[in-house]
C-alpha cells in the first residue's frame, strides 16, 4: 500500500475488516441453507446441462446386462464432491441391470467402494451377488502401470477381488480379458491417478473404442472439459454435475411410464416409488452452495469498491 | 494469520464460541442427545481354500459390529427389549467425538494457530504417515514382490489365493528389486553414487510412457477436436439464427486457440494485428482462469458442507435429512420425550 491514503465511511470500514468476519460469513452461508434443508428436507430444482445428460445417456443406452468399469480414484477428502456421483452411477448402473466391476487407483478407493456398496447395492438391489452381478476389487497400486497392464490382460493387473477371491474364475469377468471387453468405463476421480490418466492411457490407446463418462471434483473439471465430448462420453463437474445427475435419474424413476424400464424396487413391487431421502443428497448439497456463491459474488463486488474507492482516495492524496 | 483482532472483537467471538458450546450443552442435556453411534453383531462364517494347499478346507467363525443408524436400535428395542444385536457401540462413538473435535480443532485455525489445531495437524500426518506405510507393505511388497519371488511362503502364510507367478513377472520382480537396492545404497555414502542409476531408470521410463501418451491424447486427439468446420449448417437453411447459433461454438473454439497460440509467440512484437489477437488470447486465459477458480471455489464449499452437516447431524443431531433417527424438525431440537 503506497501512501497513507484511506478511504472513509461504509467501504473505509470494509477496507480494514478482520478476515476472521468473512470466515464467519462463510461459515453462516453454508451452516444456514444445511440447516434449512436439513429441517424441511427440500431440494432446490436443476436444470441439467448438456455434459451431465451425455453421462446419463452413456449409462442408458447400454444393452441391459452390460458389464461396466467403475473407477473410484477418490478417498474421504473428496468424499463431500464425490461420493454422491458414485452412489448415483451405481445405482443406474443397477437400475438398468449392468454387471458393475468396481475398482480403485487409490488406497482409500476400496473403502469408498464397500460404502457404496452397502448404500445402494446392498440396501436396495438385495437380489444381485456378489461375484455374479457386481465385484470389489479394490486398490491395486501401480497408477499408471495398472491402466497399462489391464489394456492387455485385465486379470493380470487384479488377481483377486478385495476380499481375497481369485478373479480367474468370478462369473461376472467370464468373457472379459482386457478393458476393452467392458461397454463403458465410468471414471470418478480426485486428482492422480484418475480421469485424466484413464483419456491418456487407456482411452486414447483403445483408439476411441472404450467409452468413458467422468465425474470429478470441481479443481479437475476445467483440465477435462477439452476431452468432453471427443475422448469422453459424459462428464459431471462437482456437485453441481453430480445435482444434475442425481435429478436425472431421479426424474427418470419417478416417471410412471419409465418403470419398465428398470429393476427397481418400484417395479418389482409395483408399489408407488418413494425417493430415498439418500438419493437426494447432491441437491441437497446445492443448497450451501447457493449461499457461498451469494456471499462470493457480494464480497467480490464490495472488493472491487473497496479498490476504486481507494485509488480515487490515492489520486486525491497525490493531487 | 498475525493479525490481533480488537478488544470489541475479541468479545463478539467469545460470545460465538460460548454460544457453540451452549448449543453443545443443551443438545447433551436435554431432547434427544447428541453424538452416540450404533453397531449392530453380526456373526461371521466362511469356508477358506488356500490355492498353495488345494484341496485342503477349513471354516472360520468371527463376528462383526456393523455401524447401524440410531433407528435400528429404536426399532430392535421396540420389538424387543431385552435385545442385545444392536447396541451403544463405545469405539463407534469414541471415534464420532473424535472426529467431530478434530475437525473443529481445523476449523479453529481460521482464527489464529493455536495447539489444539497443531495437535490435529500432527494427528493427520502421523496417521497418514502410518497408512501410507502400511499399504506400501500390504498393497505392494507382500503381493506383487514377495508374491513373486516367495510364492510358495506368500500363499501359505498371508495371502491364500494368490495366483502363481509367471517367469516374466519373476524376472520384473527380480529387477525392481535390484533397482530398490539401488536407490536405498543412497544411505551409504561411500557407494551412494550407483542409487542414481535407479533414478535414470525412473526417469527414462517415466517420460517415455508420459510422451506416447501425452502425444496421442493431448496433441494429435485436441488437434483433431480443434478442426471444427466454421459453419454448421442447421434446419431451416445457412442464413438462419439457428445456423449462426449452431456454428458459434467452433468459430470461438479456433479463434480461442489461434489467440492463445499468438499470446505465447514470443519471437514477433505484439503490436497491431498480432497484438490486438494476443489480447484476445489474454481474455480467453482470464475466462479460463475464472472458470477454473469458480470450480475450485464449489469444490472447497462441497468439502466444507459435507464437514458441517457432519457436525449438525451426525454428532449434534440439530438435522436428520438422511430420516437416521426419524424424527421431525421440532422433535429433533426439542425431542421426543426420552425415547432413547
Amino acid at each position: 500500500m503506497e501512501g497513507a491514503a484511506e478511504v472513509s465511511g461504509v467501504l473505509g470500514i470494509l477496507e480494514r475488516l478482520d478476515r476472521r468476519w468473512v470466515f464467519l460469513a462463510m461459515a453462516l452461508a453454508v451452516a444456514g441453507p444445511i440447516l434449512v434443508m436439513g429441517l424441511t428436507r427440500k431440494t432446490l430444482p436443476e436444470t441439467p446441462t448438456d455434459a451431465s445428460r451425455a453421462v446419463f445417456r452413456a449409462v442408458q443406452s447400454l444393452p441391459q446386462g452390460s458389464t461396466v468399469l467403475l473407477a473410484f480414484d477418490f478417498d474421504p477428502g473428496s468424499a463431500g464432491e464425490l461420493e454422491p456421483m458414485g452412489v448415483n452411477m451405481a445405482r443406474h448402473c443397477a437400475l438398468r441391470g449392468h454387471k458393475m466391476v468396481f475398482i480403485s487407483l487409490w488406497p482409500l478407493g476400496g473403502q469408498m467402494i464397500d460404502q457404496t456398496i452397502e448404500k445402494v447395492i446392498r440396501a436396495d438391489f438385495p437380489q444381485l451377488q456378489d461375484g455374479v452381478d457386481f465385484v470389489n476389487l479394490g486398490f491395486q497400486a501401480g497408477n499408471e502401470q495398472v491402466m497399462r497392464v489391464v489394456l492387455t490382460d485385465f486379470k493380470r493387473a487384479f488377481p483377486t477381488t478385495k476380499s481375497g477371491r481369485a478373479t480367474a474364475d468370478l462369473p461376472i469377468l467370464q468373457g472379459v480379458q482386457r478393458i476393452g471387453d467392458f461397454a463403458l468405463l465410468a471414471s470418478v476421480s480426485a486428482g492422480y491417478p484418475g480421469s485424466k490418466e484413464w483419456v491418456q492411457y487407456v482411452v486414447s490407446a483403445s483408439g476411441g473404442k472404450l467409452p468413458m463418462v467422468s465425474g470429478c471434483t470441481g479443481v479437475q473439471t476445467p483440465q477435462l472439459y477439452p476431452y468432453f465430448p471427443g475422448q469422453i462420453s459424459g462428464l459431471l463437474g462437482a456437485i453441481k454435475g453430480a445435482a444434475e445427475y442425481e435429478s436425472l435419474i431421479n426424474a427418470w424413476v419417478m416417471d410412471p411410464a419409465n418403470a419398465a424400464e428398470w429393476s427397481g424396487r418400484g417395479a418389482a413391487s409395483g408399489a408407488p416409488m418413494v425417493l430415498p431421502p439418500k438419493y437426494l443428497e447432491a441437491q441437497r448439497r446445492m443448497g450451501p452452495q447457493l449461499g457461498a456463491h451469494l456471499l462470493m459474488v457480494v464480497l467480490i463486488l464490495l472488493g472491487n469498491l473497496v479498490y476504486f474507492a481507494q485509488r480515487r482516495a490515492q489520486r486525491r492524496v497525490a493531487a | 494469520m498475525s493479525e490481533e483482532p480488537r478488544s470489541p472483537a475479541i468479545v463478539v467471538w467469545a460470545i460465538i464460541v460460548l454460544a457453540i458450546a451452549a448449543v453443545v450443552g443443551l443438545r447433551m442435556g436435554f431432547g434427544d442427545g447428541m453424538g452416540r453411534a450404533y453397531a449392530e453383531r453380526v456373526e461371521m462364517r466362511a469356508t477358506v481354500t488356500s490355492a498353495a494347499s488345494p484341496g485342503s478346507e477349513r471354516f472360520v467363525e468371527w463376528v462383526e459390529w456393523r455401524s447401524v443408524p440410531p433407528v435400528e436400535f429404536t426399532r430392535a428395542v421396540r420389538d424387543n427389549p431385552a435385545q442385545e444385536r444392536v447396541q451403544l457401540s463405545i469405539a463407534h462413538t469414541a471415534g464420532l467425538w473424535i472426529a467431530a473435535l478434530l475437525t473443529l480443532a481445523i476449523f479453529s485455525f481460521l482464527y489464529r494457530d493455536n495447539p489444539a489445531y497443531r495437535l490435529a495437524e500432527a494427528i493427520v500426518i502421523g496417521v497418514s504417515a502410518a497408512y501410507w506405510g502400511v499399504i506400501g507393505v500390504w498393497d505392494s511388497l507382500v503381493p506383487k514382490l514377495c508374491g513373486a519371488l516367495a510364492h510358495g511362503w506368500t500363499a501359505a502364510h498371508i495371502l491364500p489365493n494368490l495366483p502363481s507367478p509367471t517367469v516374466q513377472s519373476q524376472i520384473g520382480m527380480s529387477i525392481a528389486l535390484a533397482l530398490g537396492v539401488l536407490l536405498l545404497l543412497r544411505l551409504v555414502p561411500a557407494v551412494g553414487g550407483v542409487s542414481v542409476w535407479a533414478m535414470a531408470f525412473i526417469v527414462g521410463i517415466t517420460a517415455g510412457a508420459k510422451i506416447v501418451s501425452h502425444v496421442e491424447s493431448d496433441l494429435l486427439a485436441q488437434a483433431v477436436a480443434t478442426m471444427q468446420p466454421l459453419v454448421q449448417p442447421a434446419d431451416g437453411g445457412l442464413w438462419t439464427g439457428a445456423t449462426l447459433w449452431a456454428s458459434l461454438p467452433n468459430v470461438l473454439v479456433v479463434i480461442g486457440v489461434l489467440c492463445c497460440l499468438t499470446y505465447f509467440f514470443f519471437s514477433v512484437e505484439h503490436k497491431g494485428v498480432i497484438g490486438g489477437a494476443s489480447r484476445i488470447g489474454i481474455l480467453y486465459l482470464m475466462i479460463t482462469f475464472g472458470a477454473a477458480f469458480g470450480f475450485t471455489v464449489m469444490g472447497r464449499v462441497a468439502l466444507l458442507s459435507q464437514r458441517v452437516e457432519f457436525l449438525l447431524d451426525d454428532w449434534l443431531w440439530l438435522i436428520d435429512p438422511l430420516e437416521r433417527r426419524l424424527l421431525d424438525g421440532v422433535s429433533m431440537i426439542v425431542g421426543t420425550g426420552g425415547v432413547w
